[in-house]
């Protein structure tokens, strides 16, 4: 409201200037030249388009319809435009590094560039922006605003979070007999005894690709009691820890997972899962529909969602904010750019993308309200309750986060191809470190 | 005043827009790649473009991906275009062979793969080639043939691609030296009929001797579109398995727009076009002797 009350007078001077101008600045108002006057109180940034970059995502496909909602009560007009993962990071970073780009918000995936993007000045700090007390970002999960906040910036306000569960088929489990795997070794034993390469059936089923797959592998790692690096950032990824969880995940898949493993993410994985050939399915918590919805998945009833097995070191997953919602720092329409971000993160949308759209955000209110559940499965929600105390992070927190990724993955490749991993490891600690070193 | 100005500069006037635009759209990059290349400039590690040397040289020399890159770049490339020559040339001899009712459509035909745009065969192969659900491990599957892994397995990837390449690029080969061979007098191939040469004599002493002109330019052009084959592979491996299709321009790419180290990905651009330009020129050379 601060700047609200700022701006007033110098909009108050442009509403004067554009009466002079009557006949042609009339129209701009939308309910028409009498309701001018208190359009300028309730709707001070009427007129201003915003322009919204993001991806293809479910949160997108929850928050579109209700943009109409946001123009009709604030004058504003909010052109988003979706892109691909990759083609968004691309998009995003060439408009920044040529400067003078016209985006005033943004979808943001804060583990993957809000460290680069941040070291190059692109995000406006938004902590004076969810201030507002009837905002009431304290409602927001501490986790999911650690994972935004970097060297105390505050990068982005957290619109989408998610945690590593593990889906399974209630039938082939009750036909052989095996209970839910709540450990790593159980897991394992399972996926051994469910896969049936003859009939297309495997035990197991999870991402291969170099890159994708490090997120997923992170869980293996943090329960088998590894880490990325250390508290002196040395790289760890070939201590006894992670050179078991390299060997437990690369077994898994060679063993027990489907043919062309290497060349999947969970587009594919999920295929395989969604057409019956897969038993045992971990991955993203966000990614559920694509299992339980009887349209996408020929096993939508007989699969279920448990909480990630157990390692050595315990059960220990991720629990992340995979999207943000932010605001360039070249930002024309930064007070207008704000107003949307809180209405789009507030408690009223979010019970909405949510509770309606099975987004799942980052409002404890939400999570405590029963209509912000309800449209998600019980065990589903059960599990991702149980992942609460998950680690902030599903990825290395470097800058050059997607060269550590291609470092990290080749040698968890090198062990799904049954390759020395080993020497793999080896190799990618000495090249991490050396990436660590880089960044110091 | 300026009409004797128009009159006394033409010769400069009259080429300048080609010329600025050359300047523009080819030197100026090129340029600016080059000047690239010896800074540091990258956004993951916050570095300007400010010079630092050859420093981004001496790193490419001692990076094991940039040699495996080099590797796989020149495997998919000697592959793709020596399958393409040797069938483009027999096609090419084959439809020349007879006049026959058709002959026009089917060189029609010929035209469709490489109609298609890249992507979109990408996309289609990597459907066929899926290991599972895919129609060509079906087909190997109900004839109870082995089913490789195709562009999921580390070894069979290459050739899988090289595959596509050929599917797709075989035809203009074919084109190129049907052309050529229209265009062959017809007296050297009655000369050696009086003679008495058979078919195989003739088209290893007359034939492929005055199409050589020919096959080496249409070599040429396949050459430089198979180092810098990018569609494809970006669209149906992205590099992967690990990085077993990683070519050069892949790996500029990924160093380029996922990493951010526009320095480094600058310098792999210029050794990049180095091999390229090298390359061209050494056939060019070539096959001015050849014509001579």
């Amino acid at each position: 409201m601060r700047h609200l009350q700022r701006l007033l007078p110098l909009l108050l001077l442009l509403s004067l200037v554009a009466g002079c101008a009557a006949p042609v600045a009339a129209p701009a108002a939308p309910a028409g030249g009498e309701a001018a006057a208190p359009a300028v109180g309730d709707m001070p940034y009427a007129g201003t388009t915003l322009r919204l970059v993001g991806a293809n995502h479910p949160w997108q496909e929850a928050i579109t319809p209700l943009l109409a909602d946001f123009e009709a009560a604030t004058g504003i007009k909010v052109n988003f435009e979706a892109y691909g993962e990759d083609q968004l990071n691309q998009k995003l970073t060439t408009e920044f590094t040529a400067g003078g780009s016209d985006i005033d918000v943004f979808m943001q995936r804060p583990l993957q560039e809000a460290r680069v993007m941040l070291m190059n000045g692109w995000y406006e700090d938004l902590t004076d922006c969810v201030a507002d007390p009837d905002f009431d970002f304290a409602d927001f999960a501490e986790g999911a605003v650690g994972t935004t906040t970097v060297n105390g910036v505050l990068t982005g306000v957290p619109i989408v979070t998610e945690q590593e569960v593990l889906y399974y088929r209630k039938d082939l489990l009750e036909a052989a007999g095996i209970a839910v795997p709540t450990t790593l070794d159980e897991l394992k034993a399972a996926a051994e005894a469910l896969t049936d390469k003859e009939n297309e059936m495997y035990g197991f089923v999870a991402r291969g690709q170099r890159s994708p797959l490090v997120t997923q592998f992170s869980s293996f790692l943090y329960s088998s009691g590894g880490d990325w690096f250390d508290a002196e950032r040395q790289a760890t990824i070939n201590t006894p820890e992670a050179l078991a969880a390299i060997d437990l995940y690369g077994t898994l898949l060679r063993e027990y997972g489907p043919p062309g493993v290497l060349n999947m993410s969970w587009p594919q994985a999920v295929a395989i899962f969604a057409q019956g050939n897969a038993a045992l399915y971990t991955d993203a918590s966000s990614i559920y529909a694509n299992m339980l919805d009887p349209e996408k998945s020929t096993v939508a009833d007989k699969t279920g969602v448990a909480k990630f097995p157990a390692g050595p070191a315990g059960s220990i997953m991720y629990n992340v904010t995979s999207w943000g919602l932010a605001m360039p720092s070249s930002s024309q329409n930064k007070e207008a750019a704000c107003e949307f971000i809180k209405w789009a993160t507030s408690k009223a949308i979010v019970t909405k993308t949510q509770g309606e759209g099975t987004v799942p955000g980052a409002r404890k209110s939400v999570w405590a309200d029963p209509a912000g559940t309800a449209s998600f499965p019980a065990d589903w929600v059960e599990a991702v309750a149980a992942s609460a105390d998950g680690r902030g992070y599903d990825r290395p927190l470097v800058t050059a986060v997607t060269e550590a990724r291609d470092i990290i993955g080749g040698a968890v490749v090198t062990s799904i191809e049954g390759g020395d991993f080993t020497t793999a490891a080896n190799d990618a600690n000495a090249q991490f470190q050396a990436l660590l070193d880089g960044e110091q | 005043m300026i009409t004797r100005f128009i009159d006394r500069h033409q010769r400069w006037l009259f080429p300048a827009p080609a010329v600025i635009f050359i300047v523009l759209m080819m030197i100026f990059p090129l340029g600016y790649t080059l000047w690239n290349s010896f800074s540091g400039w990258s956004l993951t590690a916050g570095r300007p473009n400010t010079l630092i040397g050859p420093q981004n040289y001496v790193e490419l020399l001692q990076d094991a991906r940039f040699w495996n890159a080099v590797l796989n770049t020149f495997y998919f490339t000697a592959l793709a275009m020596t399958v393409e020559l040797i069938l483009g040339v027999s096609i090419a001899l084959l439809l020349d062979a007879k006049d026959y009712p058709g002959k026009r459509i089917v060189t029609s035909l010929l035209l469709l793969p490489m109609m298609a745009t890249p992507v979109a065969v990408a996309m289609v192969w990597l459907l066929m080639f899926e290991p599972t659900a895919g129609v060509i491990n079906f087909v190997l599957d109900e004839l109870g043939l082995p089913e490789p892994l195709w562009i999921a397995g580390t070894n069979s990837v290459i050739p899988s691609l090289a595959l596509v390449d050929i599917w797709e690029w075989t035809p203009l080969i074919t084109l190129i030296v049907l052309a050529g061979l229209t265009g062959l007098p017809s007296e050297p191939f009655e000369a050696a009929r009086v003679d008495g040469a058979s078919y195989w004599q003739t088209l290893r002493r007359v034939t492929l001797p005055m199409l050589l002109p020919t096959i080496s330019v249409a070599g040429l052009l396949r050459f430089i579109d198979c180092i810098k084959t990018f569609d494809i592979i970006y669209a149906m491996t992205g590099g992967g398995p690990g990085f077993s299709s990683e070519t050069l321009n892949i790996y500029t790419y990924t160093q380029a727009f996922y990493y951010f180290n526009f320095g480094y990905a600058s310098a792999l651009l210029v050794i990049f076009f180095t091999i390229v330009t090298g390359v061209s020129l050494l056939v060019t050379y070539s096959r001015r002797r050849l014509e001579v």
